[in-house]
């Protein structure tokens, strides 16, 4: 598909469809909700001309399920939404965590509760963090701050689901799939055909048992187990937290951030120190893992905290948890509806810098 | 042990009767009078007699035979309560070459799961599903379901089914049958060794309208559920006969190779 040194120029959301398209998605379910609609609609042509499949299905809660069935048959499937159709999502991806199929999911946050708006918002937070559905279980969640970042990482994706037998969320808004911005596209995955070999439904040659892939564990102890097996798969994936700094050597008062908030952050950051403020940035790119270590070190240097969020305080509370034993994070919430520009962020970060 | 064994014959002795090749050896979790098993040997026969066993992937559902999976001898995902049309849609999708069926309840298939099933008959999905109507929610122990009948007590209408605040129960096979994706669509029942035979060759047809490409596969089985009931199994037979058929008629509600049409007329009252 792409060149060697291609840029084009696109929407995060094409963005996304682009890096699964050439990370080996051969499966994609949708259904329509803004602001993630560019997403399905180039998908309905990609996968066609793939060779894959693309299916519109009657629901997010048939979509999910479609996912389940295709994940289970190890083939590389995705799906997006947005926040309403999320919590629609949300038995399958137990489901999915339950019995270790790999999958895909999108969501490019829009406000709520309920309704809410369509436009950006970081209120589905504790919902990608914290599993989102009933019964204990995590998702790795991606968060990007760009449209290449989000390219990126859809790209990488779909092998972290594969090699961990894990769905992968990627965690947007509505201004990372709106917005349109360059990227370099990379080369397209040659996928190789007996991923999954191990576990995935195929049909049962008589030469092997028969595979049942399921999250029901009734007998004595074999839930335990499977949890146990699931809790040790979560805390390996610690040491795959992601994260991007600015300006935090010196700094006194460090923001953090995700995602487009982040990004917008980083530029009140970087005019704040031309002002010579000693200000920094700290960017999660994985919210789960959450950075807790890196956090602490900066903690116990001294370094004290401000939280900005577009919700009402979410990621505070990993923060709060990560620094606790040195300090604590104030707090500047965005509310929905607002596109926050980089002036809107300095005079609260200016009074958490003062506030010694 | 999870692999099916024929016996040996004797020597001198003929053997006419054994465990179907696809049928693991294992005792059963059903209740006595259950005609799950029933449903669940004939879906095993006709994977052997089609030679499919290597090609099947399955789809078990929510419900009493949510364990399909550990009698009969394929690969098999387990599907949340109702998505298992979904899910075996996107196993389809992902491997068009394979043999997917769905075995679903009446809660599971007409309640819960009502948007999946239609949506998949619908897009003529090559796929086949089997459909057992109790008329109760029997892993929950008996509530009422969507195929319950007027005036059956369950323990969620413990006065009985009322049209007037229940409404009716909810015939599938009539309904699945208008759809434009349905190939075969019929309707049997599991109360008599006749009966049984007959819904062995609508089951064949559901499962041949896939493996031949021509869409979507559905075959309703009326069952008995005497622990539920309150009945002996003998009087759940009857029940079948008696009370189940004359509002749920046995019969091709659609059969794109003989005529294109739904067929039989809806009889039976409320
Ligand atoms: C979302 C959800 N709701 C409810 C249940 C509980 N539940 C398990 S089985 C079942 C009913 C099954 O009844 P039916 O489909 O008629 O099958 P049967 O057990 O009679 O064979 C219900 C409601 C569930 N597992 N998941």
């Amino acid at each position: 598909m792409a060149g060697k040194k291609e840029r084009l120029f696109v929407k995060g959301n094409e963005a996304i469809a682009m890096g699964a398209l050439a990370a080996g998605c051969k499966c994609f379910f949708g259904y329509p909700i803004t602001p993630q609609n560019d997403i399905p609609e180039f998908m309905s042509k990609a996968m066609v001309d793939a060779g894959g499949e693309f299916v519109q299905a009657e629901s997010e809660v048939a979509a999910a399920n479609m996912l389940l069935g295709a994940g289970a048959c190890g083939i590389r499937a995705m799906t997006s939404s947005s926040s309403p159709g999320m919590s629609l999502k949300q038995e399958a991806i137990s489901y999915m965590a339950g019995s270790e199929i790999p999958a895909v999911i999108v969501n490019m946050n829009r406000g709520g509760p309920g309704l809410g708006d369509i436009g950006p918002s970081q209120g589905d937070y504790f919902q990608s963090t914290r599993g989102g559905g009933h019964g204990d279980y995590r998702l790795l969640v991606l968060a990007p701050s760009s449209a290449q970042e989000a390219y990126d990482m859809t790209y990488d994706a779909f092998d972290l689901a594969f090699a961990s037998r894990n769905p992968v969320l990627i965690l947007g808004d509505a201004i990372i799939g709106q917005m349109k911005e360059p990227i370099t596209p990379r080369e397209p995955k040659q996928v190789d055909p007996e991923e999954g070999a191990d576990w995935r439904l195929i049909g049962a040659p008589n030469s092997r048992e028969h595979r049942i892939i399921k999250s029901l564990f009734l007998m004595d102890g074999e839930l335990a187990g499977q949890n146990r097996k699931l809790q040790a798969k979560y805390d390996a994936w610690k040491k795959m937290v992601d994260f991007e700094t600015f300006e935090v050597k010196d700094a006194e008062l460090v923001v953090v951030a995700y995602g487009s908030i982040g990004r917008i952050a980083k530029n009140a950051v970087r005019a704040l120190r031309a002002k010579g403020k000693k200000v920094g940035l700290f960017r999660p790119k994985t919210l789960y893992p959450f950075p807790e270590k890196a956090l602490e070190k900066l903690a116990k240097e001294g370094k004290r905290f401000l939280t900005i969020e577009h919700n009402l305080g979410q990621m505070v509370e990993d923060v709060r948890l990560s620094v606790r034993k040195y300090g604590d994070s104030d707090l500047f919430c965005v509310y929905p509806g607002n596109m926050p520009s980089p002036d809107d962020f300095e005079a609260p970060i200016l009074r958490a810098l003062g506030r010694k | 042990m999870t692999k099916a064994q024929q016996a040996a014959p004797v020597a001198g002795e003929e053997l006419v009767f054994s465990r179907p090749a696809s049928m693991v050896d294992r005792a059963t979790h059903y209740c006595p009078g259950c005609h799950h098993g029933i449903a669940h040997r004939m879906v095993a026969e006709l994977i052997d007699e089609l030679g499919l066993k290597e090609r099947t992937i399955a789809v078990s559902s929510i419900g009493c035979s949510v364990f399909l999976y550990n009698y009969i001898d394929v690969d098999a995902v387990e599907a949340p309560h109702g998505r298992a049309p979904a899910v075996a849609t996107g196993v389809k999708r992902a491997r068009p070459d394979k043999f997917v069926f769905t075995y679903q309840g009446d809660g599971d298939l007409a309640s819960i799961g009502m948007a999946e099933i239609m949506h998949a008959a619908n897009r003529g999905e090559r796929m086949s599903v089997i459909f057992v109507n109790n008329t109760v929610y029997g892993m929950t122990g008996g509530q009422m379901a969507p195929t319950t009948l007027i005036g059956q007590k369950t323990t969620t209408c413990p006065g009985g089914r009322c049209k007037d605040t229940e409404g009716s129960p909810i015939r599938m096979s009539e309904i699945i049958a208008q759809l434009g994706g349905v190939a075969f669509c019929a309707r049997g029942s599991l109360d008599s060794v006749k009966n049984i035979r007959q819904a062995k060759k609508y089951m064949r047809q559901a499962f041949e309208v896939q493996t031949k490409g021509q869409g979507f596969g559905f075959v309703e089985l009326l069952a008995g559920c005497p622990t539920n009931w309150r009945v002996s199994a003998i009087a759940a037979n009857k029940r079948i006969t008696d009370e189940m058929i004359p509002y749920f008629p046995l019969g091709v509600y659609k059969d794109i190779e003989a005529d294109g049409t739904c067929g039989s007329l809806i009889q039976g009252g409320e």
